[in-house]
């Protein structure tokens, strides 16, 4: 059976799984929300929140990906799923592509929730204008943030202490992603004087980042949950 | 064809040999009991005839696949169960049998016929994992394995953790598997049990494997010491 095939149903199973203990519903979306909502505390001035709130949807999501990336690996490992697997012989790469199409699934819901809440609680506006530029930047920069966050989960996995290595591991892995997925979104939203055309390369950078970490995370993955 | 040919193989932990040469032959349809203390070996032999554990020296085929060349094609053939039973814990029993089904694409009749089989198929099917017993749950575990179409079963302590009404069920679930003509290495530390289910029982001692003679009490590991060490057939 190919490789995709069985990626789906990885990738099926890993949402199913969310779909029945309501996880993400119910833990990492009131999550990211109480953390726009502590980040306007914290800055108050709106001029201010809206400058900066492309930045803060992507720290948000980053913050809420760890939580997610942590709960696909913890119901891998709860009754040894993950060895299972390993076992059974299937192909490390579909594991790995079946578990980051599912993450990507829900960054892309928790992304689309946190730019509703930065437009509802920093009063943010998106212009007709910038509408692709914008849902080109979720998509590239979503398939970067999952391609990471399920190698390093990975990798995480095997080690005792995994809740703070996982940061520790991921955070400047992701850099590139925060800053060029922030600045792209500035582009589209038209803040701090960006104009759309300036986002179109941050984009091209958050995609060879997707494909350069998709590839080498699909090579890796099987010697990394080998050990 | 046996199903596990092994002749003189050594496999290696780090640097500790935990196989020295081990030789045993299982035919199809045999339960083998493999007794022994710990760090005797019987783990490794176990994730020898998985595949997980490369084979150092001698040879070994495992239902005819060489265990030195072939080590991925035999683990999607053989299921190890160990302590865990690698189920997903938020999945209902039969989302679990579907998913491990489905990675070696088995009919929707392949997997009811495999929860029926283990008698998961009825109410328990739509329970979540998470809330079955540990009896149940290994009769799920034993449900995916057969749904994945695995042919030799490798059983690592299987009834560790469980109480007496789950090893009496779990019992008769092997026996039933074993009428039905699976093939199966048990290593066991509850001889009593494992023993009165195994058709064999040989004996793991310093990652060598011993012939029993069958009139052996398998209690008791130093009654069956074989006049050619290594060697079980």
């Amino acid at each position: 059976m190919s490789a995709l095939r069985i990626a789906r149903f990885v990738a099926a199973k890993d949402l199913r799984i969310e779909w029945n203990s309501r996880v993400f519903v119910n833990q990492v979306l009131p999550f990211a929300g109480v953390t726009m909502v502590i980040f306007a505390f914290a800055l108050d001035a709106d001029s201010v929140l809206q400058r900066v709130a492309p930045g803060l949807v992507w720290l948000a999501t980053m913050f809420s990906m760890l939580v997610l990336v942590q709960r696909a690996f913890a119901v891998e490992t709860a009754d040894g799923a993950l060895d299972a697997l390993r076992v059974a012989g299937v192909d490390p790469r579909a594991i790995y592509l079946g578990k980051a199409a599912a993450l990507g699934v829900q960054l892309v819901v928790l992304e689309v929730v946190l730019l509703f809440a930065a437009v509802v609680l920093y009063g943010q506006t998106i212009p007709a204008g910038g509408w692709v530029l914008l849902v080109t930047t979720l998509i590239s920069a979503t398939c970067g943030l999952a391609a990471v966050g399920t190698l390093y989960g990975g990798l995480a996995a095997g080690f005792t202490g995994r809740e703070t290595l996982l940061p520790l591991l991921t955070f400047p892995a992701v850099a590139p992603v925060l800053i060029g997925a922030t600045r792209a979104v500035e582009a589209a939203l038209g803040t701090a004087g960006a104009v759309v055309s300036d986002g179109w390369p941050w984009v091209g950078l958050l995609a060879v980042f997707a494909v350069a970490f998709g590839v080498g995370g699909a090579l890796a993955f099987g010697p990394l949950i080998d050990e | 064809m046996s199903v596990v040919e092994l002749d003189d193989a050594v496999a290696v932990l780090g640097q500790f040999p935990a196989l020295a040469g081990a030789t045993l032959r299982v035919e199809e349809g045999e339960i083998v009991l493999l007794r022994g203390p710990n760090g005797a070996g019987k783990t490794t032999l176990l994730r020898l005839c998985a595949g997980l554990v490369p084979l150092v020296r001698g040879t070994g085929a495992v239902l005819g696949l060489d265990l030195a060349t072939h080590r991925e094609s035999i683990r999607r053939t053989v299921g190890l169960l160990g302590h865990q039973n690698g189920l997903y814990l938020d999945l209902t029993v039969a989302e679990n049998v579907r998913f491990w089904g489905s990675t070696v694409g088995a009919s929707d009749g392949e997997m009811q016929s495999a929860m029926q089989r283990l008698d998961v198929a009825g109410r328990l099917a739509g329970v979540s994992v998470s809330k079955l017993s540990a009896g149940q749950k290994r009769r799920t575990a034993l449900a995916c394995l057969i749904a994945r179409r695995a042919q030799l079963w490798l059983l690592d302590e299987p009834h560790a953790g469980l109480d007496a009404s789950a090893r009496d069920e779990l019992d008769e679930t092997l026996r039933q598997a074993a009428a039905s003509g699976a093939t199966m290495l048990v290593a066991s530390h509850e001889l009593e049990r494992a023993g009165s289910l195994a058709t064999r029982t040989v004996d793991v001692v310093g990652g060598r494997v011993h012939a029993v003679i069958d009139d052996v009490d398998p209690r008791d590991p130093g009654s069956g010491n074989p006049p050619a060490a290594g060697v079980a057939t």
